[in-house]
C-alpha cells in the first residue's frame, strides 16, 4: 500500500560557501494513513523546513519526496500545485484565515480555488465545519471567533474535500493548555479517520497525542518513539506505588 | 496521595462502608491510584484511632458502617488549605545520571539527555491516550493525567534546556592522565 507521505534521503541545503546551512541532512521518513506523527526538536533543527518541503511549499536540495506515491520531482509545477490544492492541508500557528472572509468562506476557499462549484463546495465545507463543531460559527469573520474557534475552522479549511495529508506547524500556537489538547484531539481524530498527520511541535505533551514522536537534531532524525503500550501499563505502576 | 485524607472526602459527603470507600476512590482518581480494600480496612481503623472517624454497626468490618467526626471535618478542611511539601528530594536520579555522565569520558551526553527523554515523551503518550479514551465528562481522571503530564513534561524541558545549555559550553580540553593527580574541578564532555 502506498504511504500517504514518504522523504527519502532528503536534504536541504541554504546559502554556499561560507554561509551555507544545512536544514536538512538525509532525512527518511515514512508516514501512513491513519497515523499521527509529531515531529520534535529544539530551535533550528530543521522541524518547519522539514514540514514545508513535505507540503511541497520548498524544494529539497537532494532526495526524493513522495505524496501519496507521487515524486513531487517528478511532476510538473501546475500538476504540483494541483496536489497542494487537492491532497495536502496546512495548519499554521496563527491560523492564516483571511479576515475578509467568514467561516464557511474560509473553508470554501481551497475547493473553490479548485474549480468545484461553489454549492457543492459550500455543502463539502459546512460537513467540515460541523466535524469540527463550529458550524454555528460558519457565518462569523475570524476576528469575531475565539482563538480556539478560528483553529477549528483552520483545521476545517485544511482538511476539507479528499485530502490525505494534513501537516500542521505549531497549531496551538498561543492557546491555552485546555484549548491546545482540544486542537490536538481533532488533529488525532482527523488523522484515525484516515488522513495521514504531521505536526511540528516543541512541546512534549502536544507531541504525546501522536502515534508517533520523530526526534530532529541539526536536521537529522536522531531518535523515534515506539508504539506506546495501552493504559493498564499505567494502573500496574500505579499499583506499585 | 494521601489515603487518610481521600478516605476522609469521601465520608464527608456521608456515612459509607469500607468497600464501597475503595470503589469510590478508584474511580474518582481514574483508577490511576489502585487501592486494595486492606488498605483502605487498615487506614480507617488509624482514623477511628485518632477520633476522626466514628463506627456503627457490626464487629464485622465489611458490615461496619464508617461516619466523619467533627474533628475529622475540621482535619480535612485544614489539610486541603496546607500546602504540600514542595522542597525536592535530595537526590534526583535523572539528575544524577547526567552529571556522571559528564564525567565518563567519551560519553555523548546528547545521546543520555535522549534517552530519557524519549522515555518520559513514551510514558506521557500513556496518559495522554488514558485521558483520549476516557469520557468527556470524565474530569477527575483528566485531572489526575494532567497533573502526571504536567510533572513528566518539566522532565523534558528541563532535559531540552540541559541539551542546549551543554551545546553552548566549549567542548572539554583533553582529560589528563589518570595518574596524574589534580584538583577535583567540574569538567564537561559534550559531543557536538
Amino acid at each position: 500500500m502506498t504511504s500517504a507521505l514518504e522523504l527519502r534521503q532528503v536534504s536541504k541545503v541554504y546559502g554556499s560557501g561560507p554561509t551555507e546551512v544545512h536544514a536538512l541532512s538525509e532525512v527518511d521518513l515514512l508516514v501512513e494513513r491513519g497515523e499521527l506523527v509529531a515531529v520534535m526538536g529544539p530551535s533550528g533543527s530543521g522541524k518547519s523546513t522539514l514540514l514545508t518541503i513535505a507540503g511541497s511549499l520548498e524544494e529539497a536540495t537532494s532526495g526524493e519526496v513522495l505524496v501519496d506515491g507521487i515524486e513531487l520531482a517528478a511532476v510538473s509545477a501546475s500538476d504540483r500545485a494541483r496536489m497542494r490544492r487537492r491532497s495536502i492541508g496546512y495548519v499554521f500557528q496563527d491560523f492564516n484565515l483571511l479576515p475578509g472572509l467568514t467561516a464557511l468562506e474560509n473553508a470554501t476557499l481551497p475547493l473553490e480555488l479548485d474549480g468545484v462549484p461553489a454549492r457543492a463546495a459550500r455543502v463539502t465545507a459546512i460537513e467540515a465545519l460541523e466535524e469540527l463543531g463550529v458550524a454555528d460559527r460558519a457565518d462569523r469573520y475570524p476576528d469575531e471567533l475565539s482563538g480556539g474557534e478560528r483553529q477549528r475552522v483552520a483545521i476545517a479549511r485544511a482538511i476539507v474535500g479528499e485530502r490525505g495529508l494534513l501537516l500542521a506547524d505549531e497549531p496551538t500556537g498561543a492557546l491555552d493548555s485546555v484549548n491546545g489538547e482540544a486542537v490536538m484531539r481533532l488533529l488525532r481524530t482527523a488523522a484515525h479517520g484516515g488522513v495521514a498527520g504531521v505536526v511540528v511541535t516543541h512541546e512534549a505533551q502536544l507531541a504525546s497525542w501522536a502515534d508517533r514522536v520523530v526526534f530532529l537534531r541539526d536536521g537529522r532524525v536522531v531518535d523515534q518513539t515506539v508504539a506506546p503500550p495501552g493504559p493498564e501499563s499505567l494502573l500496574a505502576a500505579g499499583d506499585r506505588r | 496521595m494521601s489515603v487518610p485524607h481521600a478516605l476522609l472526602a469521601l465520608l464527608s459527603e456521608g456515612p459509607k462502608f469500607g468497600l464501597r470507600l475503595q470503589n469510590e476512590f478508584e474511580s474518582r482518581t481514574g483508577e490511576v491510584w489502585p487501592l486494595n480494600v486492606g488498605q483502605v480496612y487498615t487506614t480507617l481503623q488509624r482514623l477511628e484511632r485518632d477520633g476522626l472517624v466514628e463506627t456503627e454497626g457490626e464487629a464485622d468490618r465489611s458490615r461496619k458502617l464508617f461516619r466523619i467526626t467533627a474533628v475529622g471535618t475540621r482535619e480535612l478542611a485544614d489539610w486541603l488549605r496546607t500546602p504540600p511539601d514542595l522542597v525536592p528530594p535530595p537526590r534526583d536520579e535523572l539528575v544524577i545520571k547526567v552529571l556522571v555522565a559528564l564525567q565518563v569520558p567519551g560519553t555523548d551526553v546528547h545521546e543520555i539527555l535522549q534517552v530519557h527523554r524519549r522515555h518520559v515523551i513514551e510514558v506521557m503518550q500513556r496518559y495522554t491516550k488514558v485521558k483520549a479514551a476516557a469520557a468527556e465528562d470524565d474530569v477527575p481522571l483528566a485531572l489526575v493525567a494532567d497533573a502526571e503530564l504536567f510533572r513528566l513534561e518539566a522532565i523534558v524541558r528541563w532535559l531540552d534546556a540541559a541539551d542546549v545549555r551543554l551545546k553552548q559550553m566549549p567542548s572539554r580540553t583533553a582529560a589528563p592522565p589518570a595518574d596524574v593527580p589534580v584538583e577535583p574541578t567540574r569538567t564537561t564532555e559534550v559531543s557536538q
